[in-house]
């Protein structure tokens, strides 16, 4: 994986997925262009409208509490963010992201503001606060999620492996 | 390695094959998967670049978010559904009017049971940790996997003993002991981890609360929230259940990775406030000023339930400025109702009873607030616009605090209406 450049758009702790997608719009479930213009709506209105492709949602802790909707980090995909960086992650969300291929990057969130530019290593696990010319070391990635975000996502890697191969090569 | 374990890790070796501990990434058989009308269509696209069969009888499908079908775009969705069934034969597919909220039915039909390991692709998939299986939330894309492989990889969680003594007094129930622990704990208290609860006062919980309390440990980040089997989960799931089941008790001298000690008996009439399930208050200390009551859903839509609420408000009328919506969780909840006359209660009081669906839960249909209005709900969510418009408020509750303050107009225990 190369690495990432893009704004940071910074949230507050407990950004819950039905903050990220309503589920009142989950009836139009699978059009994802669509349901991404509603993207943290309710919180921060016109997000959409803010982000340019590989920007970065930038949290607190316990990003993507609640519902285990894949809406959510597939909303965010498509309107175009890059990875989701935060000080911890809710398990759900943490798992969908990385399925859809959806980078997750958990670290120290504190140092980075709105607008700040972020330079991400996900293999490494290294964000460069370009801005404010800070590195921060990232929690490593468990084995078996690398493998399967480095597959492209469950499906590819259910695929490429004809079912799981969570073991080989950890 | 230490052959001392806890039901998460016992659940996780029994289906994995391996002697799991907390920590160790297992890869498990799974008894069941069940996905819901949002969460399934997503789950079929990705299940059908799979190329491969499903496995049939462990596949369970409910529609219940958007069904009875609310506008043209939640038709096509629960069609999709029916496709589905239909192209690959599934024998476990529950249609409106023999189904209802997913999470009950699961329950109803007998497919959670004890010592089972259960997906589901909906967060509240935790409930069946009520009757002692392991059953947590998951995506779309890994219940697709899961129709293919049969299989789940997982991280064992550590577990969290949460000791029960005493009894609740009143109608205090179990939605207000799971309110207190998320409020005591945090919405995140007990993320990547298991409750697991203990102690003398689980015979005096009834297995319906401790669904609801299992329902909601998704709200302190939980991966599950399970009770021991006793004689109460026998009895409740007897003529539900289907197959063989295994019951699974902890082993003495098990590690936790904390320990929390409650007295049923201490614990108050409780509400969440706006807008974290973490903002639990005396119900006593709240009175506010409400516009909807909405008793329903998987966290207190069983029968149970709606026989409390309609306890609090026989021979009483719902308030003149509110609307009370009920909604029996499921088809079975539903006519048991009837026959004790428990809807009848509801609609000479002026509520509206509705079929079972998920219905304003998730602010789908069927009691969607407008700007500014405050409901008083015995779901589990009270996020900014969950119900409806972003500047509408969600109040949780237990079934005796929503029938009462109903009644009241205003958020009230159940005493101040008596």
């Amino acid at each position: 994986m190369s690495i990432m450049n893009g704004k940071a758009h910074t949230f507050g702790d407990n950004l819950n997925t039905d903050y990220v997608i309503s589920g009142k719009y989950k009836f139009k479930t699978l059009d994802m262009k669509e349901l991404s213009k509603h993207v943290m709506e309710d919180i921060r209105p016109g997000f959409y409208d803010e982000i340019e492709e590989g920007d970065f949602v930038v949290a607190g802790e316990n990003l993507g509490a609640g519902s285990s909707r894949e809406q959510a980090p597939l909303v965010l995909k498509a309107a175009g963010i890059g990875a989701v960086v935060a000080k911890s992650f809710a398990r759900i969300f943490y798992r969908n992201c990385i399925n859809v291929g959806l980078p997750v990057v958990e670290v120290d969130t504190s140092q980075i503001e709105e607008g700040d530019v972020l330079e991400i290593d996900i293999a490494q696990g290294v964000v460069v606060n370009v801005t404010k010319n800070v590195t921060l070391q990232a929690s490593p990635l468990p084995p078996v999620m690398m493998k399967i975000l480095s597959d492209g996502g469950l499906a590819e890697h259910l695929k490429k492996h004809n079912g799981f191969a969570l073991d080989e090569g950890d | 390695m230490s052959s001392v374990k806890t039901i998460s890790e016992k659940i996780m070796s029994a289906h994995s094959g391996v002697e799991a501990q907390a920590g160790q990434i297992v890869e498990a058989e799974i008894d069941y998967v069940m996905a819901n009308d949002v969460t399934a269509p997503l789950a079929f696209q990705e299940f059908e670049a799979l190329e491969c069969e499903p496995k049939r009888d462990k596949i369970v499908l409910i529609p219940d978010h958007f069904v009875p079908n609310k506008d043209v775009a939640s038709a096509e969705q629960a069609a999709e559904m029916r496709r589905f069934v239909q192209k690959y034969s599934l024998p476990h597919y529950f249609e409106v009017g023999r189904g209802g909220v997913c999470h009950q039915v699961m329950v109803d039909e007998g497919f959670a049971a004890p010592g089972r390991l259960i997906v589901g692709a909906d967060s509240h998939t935790c409930t069946y940790g009520g009757i002692n299986a392991f059953s947590t939330g998951i995506g779309s894309t890994e219940a697709a996997a899961v129709f293919a492989e049969g299989r789940l990889w997982f991280k064992v969680p550590e577990a969290i003993d949460v000791r029960l003594s005493g009894r609740f007094r009143g109608l205090v129930s179990g939605k207000d002991l799971i309110i207190k622990i998320i409020t005591d704990i945090g919405v995140d208290g007990a993320n990547y981890k298991a409750f697991e609860f203990s102690g003398a006062g689980v015979a005096n919980v009834p297995v319906s609360d401790r669904l609801t309390v299992s329902n909601m440990a998704i709200e302190a980040g939980g991966k599950a929230g399970i009770f021991p089997c006793d004689e109460h989960t026998v009895s409740y799931i007897q003529g539900r259940v289907r197959g063989e089941y295994t019951p699974v008790a902890p082993d003495p001298g098990a590690v936790y990775s904390r320990t929390l000690e409650y007295d049923l008996g201490d614990l108050d009439y409780m509400v969440a406030l706006p807008h974290l399930p973490s903002n639990g208050k005396p119900a006593a200390e709240v009175d506010v000023v409400i516009d909807q009551a909405f008793l329903g859903s998987c966290t207190n839509g069983r029968i149970e339930d709606l026989r409390t609420a309609a306890q609090v408000m026989k021979g009483k009328k719902v308030h003149k400025d509110v609307r009370m919506v009920v909604v029996p969780a499921s088809t079975q909840v539903y006519q048991q109702a009837m026959e004790e006359g428990l809807l009848a209660e509801f609609v000479r009081s002026g509520a509206f009873v509705s079929g079972p669906t998920c219905a304003a839960c998730l602010g789908g249909h069927m009691g969607v607030l407008a700007k500014g209005e405050r409901c008083v709900s015995s779901t589990n969510r009270n996020f900014i616009g969950r119900m409806g418009h972003k500047d509408s408020e969600v109040y949780l509750a237990g079934p005796a605090v929503v029938a009462a303050s109903a009644v009241a107009g205003r958020i009230v225990a159940p005493e101040a209406i008596q």
